[in-house]
């Protein structure tokens, strides 16, 4: 057994076990945290597999951007967590009946024909490369459309999730951005008549 | 040394736990969204694993698009937790029917 599969092995049990606290906690937040354990030694086991860039990328924005997303979402609402939980008991024998029957079958299949195939050499060092060059000369040339598209995408996730939660109260005090720039002159500014004062003469006693 | 097998079992075992999560957690949108989530990565790291023992980079570019529109797919479901919560103060699937016919 190499060191690498003792590794491996390491790993897949954290990310199983990490997975089913997911699942089975009551707290969200514990539930939030234990899917930052399994995405992080999910990561690990990619790394095992030559896959650097992407579970760099997973940490970053996974652990960094969406985990944070989901921990702030779950903190700011103050849930009663009682309701949410009825149900859990009479469900599970039917949840963990097809989860193993689903995973008997998956095993099944990889088994028949995966077992025996031959490692091969990492095809990034193969081709004298690392594996972030390896992956951009795909990404860059091949699926450049499919890029561009992506970065659409999160344009559009931005532009419906920040209406969805933008709220105008009433009574605040608040910036109009569109009435500030199509301000003219004329109403910031008015010129006033006024009489030139003649030096030496006292001025006029205003009321 | 690590086979293709070792790679898919961690995902399909993911996998079945995601679905047994949603399973008994059908009351709790969060616990659901974060079982999708598992979800996907359970289908990432079938991707990765494929792309690396058939040496070919459109798996893990897969897995970089997988990673975009999921993140999106969270942002704009959590977004819709936060008004849902908002207008119903609950975020249990029973009490939101007013779809129902």
């Amino acid at each position: 057994m190499s060191f690498e599969l003792i590794c491996f092995y390491a790993f897949a049990a954290i990310t199983a076990v990490a997975a089913l606290a997911v699942v089975s906690v009551r707290n969200p937040v514990h539930a939030a945290l234990c899917l930052v354990l399994t995405f992080f030694s999910t990561a690990c086991t990619w790394l095992l597999a030559d896959a650097e860039f992407l579970a760099i990328a997973l940490v970053l924005v996974y652990v960094g951007a969406v985990m944070v997303l989901f921990l702030f979402v779950v903190m700011m609402l103050d849930l009663d967590l009682d309701p949410l939980r009825e149900g859990f008991v009479r469900a599970l024998p039917v949840g963990v009946l097809v989860a193993a029957a689903m995973l008997v079958e998956m095993l099944a299949l990889i088994g028949v024909r995966t077992m025996h195939l031959e490692p091969t050499p990492d095809p990034a060092a193969a081709a004298g490369l690392s594996n972030t060059a390896w992956l951009a000369d795909a990404l860059f040339s091949r699926f450049v459309l499919p890029f561009e598209v992506a970065a659409l995408i999160l344009t559009v996730a931005i532009v419906a999730a920040i209406p969805l939660t933008l709220r105008h109260r009433v009574g605040t005090k608040t910036q109009n951005p569109a009435r500030q720039v199509e301000v003219t002159p004329g109403e910031r500014v008015r010129l006033v008549k006024m009489a030139p004062a003649v030096p030496g003469t006292p001025p006029e006693s205003t009321p | 040394m690590i086979t293709l097998a070792h790679f898919l079992t961690l995902g399909a075992v993911l996998f079945c736990i995601a679905v047994a999560g949603i399973f008994i957690n059908r009351k709790n949108v969060i616990t659901l969204l974060m079982a999708i989530e598992l979800m996907l990565l359970a289908v990432n790291t079938n991707f990765i694993a494929f792309s690396r023992f058939l040496g070919d980079a459109s798996g893990q570019v897969f897995v970089f698009f997988i990673l975009t529109v999921a993140a999106a797919e969270s942002a704009i479901g959590l977004a819709i937790l936060v008004v849902l919560f908002r207008n119903r103060a609950t975020i249990n699937v029973t009490e939101i029917d007013e779809l129902k016919g």
